[in-house]
């Protein structure tokens, strides 16, 4: 699937950081949606299902890993990377468990995102496949 | 009880501060076990030494006193005896037919008969003047007696019986003399003398043997026998006489020799006279002198054994307690130095993760715009925007190689087990500082065993306690210094690895707080973590770390890391 045909949902409560990213995501020419808190997201999910979903763990009001438990319930489909300040921590190994595709620490290496991304891809094609 | 007794040894919260607590009370612990132990004993064996000592003076004294008792009576009767046959001759006879000198013989020599011990007889007419007279001294008739003191005396009491005295003859002897009055009026003395030799064989039928003395004494301290300890018949005594009335009484004195005697006496009824029996204490007391010996050694042995076994115990109790000590005291610090540890740790993962975010919105803008930089190349100022964003983005990854190094402080960094070969990271790290041993000539040395086994462990934080105590060592170490890297097999289960340097070594007060966060001797130029990350990483890493440290001489970090992979 050529990169311009993904449907990427970025999740996070720092609007500069995820405006910035999805806007470099657009400049290399990936799709992207933005919304800046878990619920949200819920709702931008039962609307348009992306294929997969950049997601925050630390946010006020619904947190990162409440709103990856919901989305692998309702939506198991979408592939979800989460994002974490604090390394590799608990909620990184607790995210993984409950279905996340991988988690990436801030500040993030825009390269190795677009590399999950694709991987991610790729693992959901092999899933529906 | 309990009060006097937690005073006695102290506050141990208090003490155990002191170094030299444990001596104190060692000392504390000692003094107060003896005293238990040994009061009781110490009581109980002076009562005891009392009592035994009472009970052999009451048993020598009651045979001594029953001895003279009965002596004394013999005497008594002796003289009763002799008293009466005088009185009974001089009232059957008259003085006429006591004038006649063949008479008298006749009568002595019956009285001779009858009782022992008269040498001789004779009649006193009231003026003193010997009549007649019976016995081997025949020059003693006509002899004058009313000067003597005994004529005195039996004119004065009717009956006398006399000390001992040497008289007109110059021999020792006793007189016996009866007044008596006849119905005329006419008054008349009868007088026998008694051979004191009687007086002995009363006194050897004692029984006293080899060491005792027994003797008679008049009040005025002359001897009226012969003593074995005090001289012979008629010598004065020259120690007073204690107090002696009718009645055997015994007191303990010291004579005139300086011995101890056990002295019993009584008074002779009807004389001036007393019965003395002496027994020098040392002599009566040899058995209880040898048994004192045989008990005083046995005392201070068992003395000297409970001193011992106090102290041993003590000392043992004491050890153990230090143990304890160190342990228990080892443990709150190990507790301390986990509860900053974790402080820190999280307070290093709040920071990380605050400064994180805005990190990665600094990250994200500076990207953007290379992106945008690379969509106009165009543009007159590119080169330059290039420059100061590859400098922004240079900074974002230096803050998060420092946010990523404070969260593997925090234990937040995954640790990923591989089975390496440490000697080969050993030297992956020495190469990092190669450069600046080179450009400070200092010398890296390695002993690297060469069958070292590969282990389980993490490559990236192993390599970054090697760097770190590499890092302390080249600090530590002046130009030229030493540094030296060796590994080996400690025994089944670990592997060694230690760095030697000839630095400045550390004191004391350092290697206490080495392992605290935020303690550093480098000042500006140090965090104060790398050491204690260096110790959380060994501690996960399931090892141990031991440092020597000397002051002006160097120190030595040694890690032992397990063979096998530890659980947990």
């Amino acid at each position: 699937m050529e990169m311009r045909d993904w449907n990427i949902l970025l999740v996070d409560d720092e609007v500069e950081f995820i405006s910035t990213l999805a806007e470099r995501l657009e400049l290399r020419g990936i799709p992207n949606r933005v919304v800046y808190d878990g619920e949200s997201a819920l709702k931008a999910v039962a609307e348009n299902e992306p294929q997969v979903m950049v997601l925050d763990v630390m946010m006020p009001g619904l947190k990162g890993l409440d709103v990856l438990q919901r989305i692998k319930v309702e939506h198991p489909a979408v592939q979800v990377i989460l994002l974490t300040g604090q390394g590799k921590t608990r909620d990184g190994i607790d995210g993984m468990r409950l279905g996340a595709f991988a988690y990436l620490m801030k500040p993030l290496d825009l390269e190795e995102l677009i590399r999950t991304l694709a991987e991610a891809m790729q693992a959901r094609s092999g899933e529906q496949s | 009880m309990k009060k006097t007794l937690s005073t006695f040894l102290g506050d141990a919260r208090t003490e155990i501060s002191s170094p030299v607590c444990y001596q104190v009370l060692r000392r504390k612990i000692v003094a107060l076990m003896a005293i238990v132990s040994l009061l009781p004993l110490l009581s109980l064996a002076g009562i005891n030494y009392y009592e035994h000592q009472s009970a052999m003076t009451a048993e020598i004294q009651a045979p001594l006193r029953a001895l003279v008792g009965k002596a004394k009576h013999s005497f008594e009767l002796f003289l009763a005896e002799r008293t009466s046959a005088v009185s009974f001759i001089a009232s059957a006879y008259s003085f006429d037919e006591l004038s006649d000198g063949a008479n008298l013989k006749r009568i002595f020599q019956v009285m001779r008969r009858e009782f022992t011990g008269f040498v001789d007889l004779g009649l006193i007419d009231s003026t003193g003047r010997q009549i007649s007279y019976a016995g081997p001294y025949n020059e003693l008739i006509g002899r004058n007696y009313s000067e003597q003191e005994w004529f005195h005396q039996v004119q004065f009491k009717g009956t006398y019986v006399s000390d001992v005295f040497m008289g007109f003859r110059k021999f020792p002897h006793v007189v016996i003399a009866v007044r008596h009055t006849s119905e005329s009026g006419k008054s008349w003395v009868l007088r026998a003398t008694l051979d004191t030799m009687h007086f002995d064989r009363i006194i050897a039928a004692m029984g006293l043997g080899a060491d005792g003395d027994a003797f008679l004494v008049s009040r005025n301290g002359i001897l009226q026998t012969d003593s074995r300890r005090y001289g012979q018949v008629l010598d004065t005594l020259d120690f007073p006489l204690p107090p002696t009335n009718f009645e055997a009484n015994v007191q303990t004195i010291q004579d005139s020799q300086g011995d101890t005697i056990f002295i019993a006496s009584a008074l002779i009824t009807d004389t001036e006279f007393a019965l003395v029996d002496v027994k020098v204490k040392p002599t009566v007391f040899n058995t209880w002198y040898t048994v004192r010996a045989d008990l005083l050694f046995i005392f201070v042995t068992g003395v000297a054994l409970i001193f011992l076994a106090v102290y041993r115990v003590t000392s043992l109790l004491i050890v153990r307690l230090q143990e304890s000590d160190a342990q228990r005291l080892g443990a709150i610090h190990q507790m301390e130095h986990s509860q900053k540890l974790s402080s820190i740790g999280r307070l290093a993962a709040g920071v990380a993760h605050e400064i994180n975010n805005p990190l990665a919105i600094i990250n994200e803008k500076a990207g953007l715009m290379r992106d945008i930089l690379n969509l106009q190349p165009e543009c007159s100022f590119s080169d330059k925007f290039a420059k100061q964003i590859e400098a922004i983005q240079r900074s974002v990854d230096r803050c998060r190689g420092i946010t990523h190094r404070m969260l593997g402080f925090a234990k937040r960094m995954d640790v990923k087990i591989e089975i390496l070969d440490l000697n080969a990271i050993l030297l992956e790290t020495l190469g990092f500082l190669e450069r600046e041993a080179q450009y400070r000539n200092v010398t890296l040395e390695t002993e690297l065993a060469q069958d070292l086994p590969r282990i389980p462990t993490d490559h990236g934080q192993i390599q970054q306690v090697f760097l770190n105590i590499l890092n302390n060592a080249l600090a530590a170490v002046p130009d030229g210094g030493h540094i030296v890297l060796r590994s080996w097999s400690e025994n089944d289960q670990i592997v060694g690895i230690s760095i030697a340097d000839d630095g400045c070594g550390m004191s004391e007060e350092t290697c206490k707080h080495m392992f605290e966060p935020f303690y550093t001797t480098k000042k500006e130029k140090g965090t104060g973590l790398g050491m204690s990350i260096t110790y959380g990483i060994v501690k996960r890493l399931g090892g141990e770390l031991q440092v020597q440290s000397k002051l002006n001489e160097g120190t030595t970090v040694t890690i032992l890391l397990p063979k096998k992979l530890v659980e947990g």
